[in-house]
């Protein structure tokens, strides 16, 4: 990468913007019809209320839970590599940062959609937030669910700054080469963005102190989604492990994800350049490290379950590997901690289709994993005669596979209309053309 | 003394001739120095001798703000319920801080932004003239205001730092 000069970075980068061929309309408007069938069996829910469903007591947090919690910790990795490796200066980051940080806010515009459409009411959705009122109630701050309604706003909003504020230099760059309306949209985002020495320096402060921020802010996130379980004295659920396990299986779930959309991107924007074999590897190895987190929980889980000589914890975990979702459980186990071990041999993490086919198994694992703790813990509680089963219907199906084309909607968006890499971070990377050692911008 | 509205703009291929030509403006004694240039570089800001940007006091009034409003909004409106649920005491420390902690990177997070944008003297409307759009892609600009007398020797000196071009600019 080295080689390359300041004009080469902008036409490479910008190439990808250019107008889309027929796949990509093609892919768009599939992608649109699933979304459409989505938001179909959403209004449907609103229609005939909840019971279309398949809540079934005890069972009356499932898919749309599972789903949240799914899409919250997507959301992860892009703040673990556009903040965290930020901070700690890896070079390696600036290829991947802008795809990772998209996915972060895509990912929060997903997960923001369902506890909405749990609340089976969304209209009433401001009940959530602390105002002032005739009747002078206020929200309970001492509920994990209100400390969820303000962990995931800050991080939606922090998020979407970190986000916007990356780019601002990037779309200048956009809005100098092109006219007509887009030339306009490009300014607006730029916000008369000059590159002089006096916004570069406040620019970089700002940069510095948001990633610093949003790196506590990360840790808290997932930390206090899984409170929302922790807190709770559902069997399988009350327990400390929560928060540590479910950040580690959150950035694990967020890498894989960027992984499976950098792959496609690469290929089809012919950016090897930029995006390398290298930059995939490390986000492999990155995921080797998350994967044994996510393995050791889940052996400290059975440990403690057994240790703790409590009955109904213990009847919980048999039900879990035995019971009706035991397969959903041995898919978490097998792609979530074992599969990822395969990366340990370079031969497999150096190889894109082995990196793609990987990382979607850990995807489809960390959603069983989401789905396994939610469901299995409400469906088999104390007592026998209150246990129950979840089975989904067609509409909590159409709305999960309507989660994921309203992510990918964003995103198909974001690939054609935004630079997908990040450009003044690839300059920064590069050596400064000098007139004493003979290099050239 | 009033601010000139004029002055000349030098557009360079190399960071080092930039950084040459800022030391001789310096030497000569133009201290109203402006660059412009494609990505950051800390080699400018030391040659232009700027102090630190306080962006950071932002963003510490901010948290300390965040941490205040937390503080106040879960004490304050549990006070005004005074309701007991779960057994726990009307005002729970721990739980609340949860809420503190988020509204101060909240608040910081929204008040860093909000610093640059004050700073930077951003957004801009109007994209100053000294600006050219290779100044975001791969030259580098010096941007110096002066008075029209002066012209011709700070011409001079650019030129001698390998200045590709000189413009005159808000004539």
């Amino acid at each position: 990468m080295s080689d390359l000069t300041y004009s080469q970075v902008d036409r490479d980068i910008l190439r990808a913007m250019q107008a889309p061929g027929r796949l990509y309309y093609v892919v768009f408007f599939a992608n649109l019809l699933v979304l459409a069938w989505g938001i179909f069996a959403w209004q449907y829910t609103i229609y005939r209320g909840l019971g279309v469903w398949g809540l079934t007591h005890p069972v009356m947090w499932a898919m749309d839970i599972t789903n949240f919690v799914f899409w919250v910790g997507i959301a992860h990795s892009g703040t673990l590599i556009s903040a965290i490796l930020y901070l700690f200066r890896v070079r390696w980051r600036a290829s991947v940062y802008r795809t990772a940080e998209a996915v972060t806010v895509f990912a929060l515009l997903t997960a923001g959609l369902f506890p909405l459409i749990h609340l089976g009411r969304p209209w009433f959705f401001y009940w959530l937030l602390p105002y002032p009122q005739g009747g002078g109630l206020w929200v309970n701050f001492r509920s994990p669910l209100v400390w969820d309604v303000f962990a995931v706003m800050t991080y939606m909003i922090i998020s979407v700054l970190f986000f916007f504020t990356g780019l601002v230099p990037d779309v200048a760059v956009v809005r100098n080469r092109t006219t007509g309306w887009r030339h306009r949209f490009y300014a607006f985002l730029a916000q008369g963005w000059q590159g002089t020495d006096r916004q570069w320096r406040h620019y970089k402060a700002a940069y510095l102190f948001l990633a610093a921020l949003a790196t506590p802010l990360v840790v808290s996130v997932h930390s206090v989604v899984s409170w929302d379980f922790a807190q709770s004295v559902v069997a399988g659920w009350h327990s400390t492990i929560f928060a540590p396990y479910f950040v580690a299986g959150a950035i694990h779930s967020g890498l894989a994800m960027v992984i499976t959309l950098l792959i496609p991107l690469r290929r089809i924007f012919r950016l090897d350049t930029y995006l390398t074999q290298t930059h995939l590897e490390n986000l492999a190895k990155l995921i080797i490290l998350t994967g044994l987190i996510v393995g050791y929980a889940y052996v400290v889980e059975t440990y403690i379950a057994w240790y703790s000589n409590n009955v109904p914890e213990w009847q919980r975990f048999v039900y879990q590997v035995t019971g009706e979702y035991a397969v959903l459980f041995w898919i978490m186990i097998l792609f979530n901690s074992l599969v990822p071990l395969l990366f340990f041999v370079k031969r497999i993490r150096t190889s894109t289709p082995w990196l793609f086919g990987i990382s979607i198994l850990i995807n489809i694992g960390m959603w069983c994993e989401r789905f396994v703790i939610i469901v299995t813990g409400l469906a088999h509680e104390y007592d026998p005669y209150s246990w129950g089963l979840f089975i989904p219907t067609w509409v909590d199906i159409s709305i999960t596979l309507g989660a994921f084309a309203w992510f990918f909607f964003w995103f198909l968006l974001f690939a054609k209309f935004l630079p997908v890499i990040s450009i003044v971070e690839v300059k920064e990377e590069l050596p400064p053309p000098m007139k004493s050692t003979g290099s050239e911008a | 003394m009033a601010r000139p509205s004029a002055g000349l703009v030098g557009s360079f291929r190399h960071l080092d001739s930039l950084l040459e030509a800022i030391s001789r403006l310096h030497q000569a004694g133009y201290r109203d120095l402006q660059a412009l240039s494609p990505v950051p570089h800390h080699a400018i800001d030391e040659a232009l001798k700027k102090p630190p940007s306080p962006v950071r006091v932002f963003t510490l009034i901010g948290c300390l703000l965040g941490a205040a409003t937390g503080l106040v909004l879960t004490i304050a409106t549990s006070l005004h319920v005074s309701l007991i649920t779960g057994g726990k005491p009307i005002v729970s420390i721990p739980p609340f801080l949860i809420i503190v902690f988020e509204l101060t990177i909240l608040f910081g997070g929204l008040l860093t932004l909000g610093g640059m944008l004050l700073n930077a003297r951003l957004p801009l409307v109007h994209i100053v003239p000294a600006y050219d759009p290779r100044f975001s892609e791969d030259r580098f600009g010096l941007w110096i205001r002066c008075e029209v007398r002066d012209f011709d020797p700070v011409t001079r000196l650019l030129e001698s730092a390998d200045a590709e071009a000189v413009h005159r600019v808000g004539e």
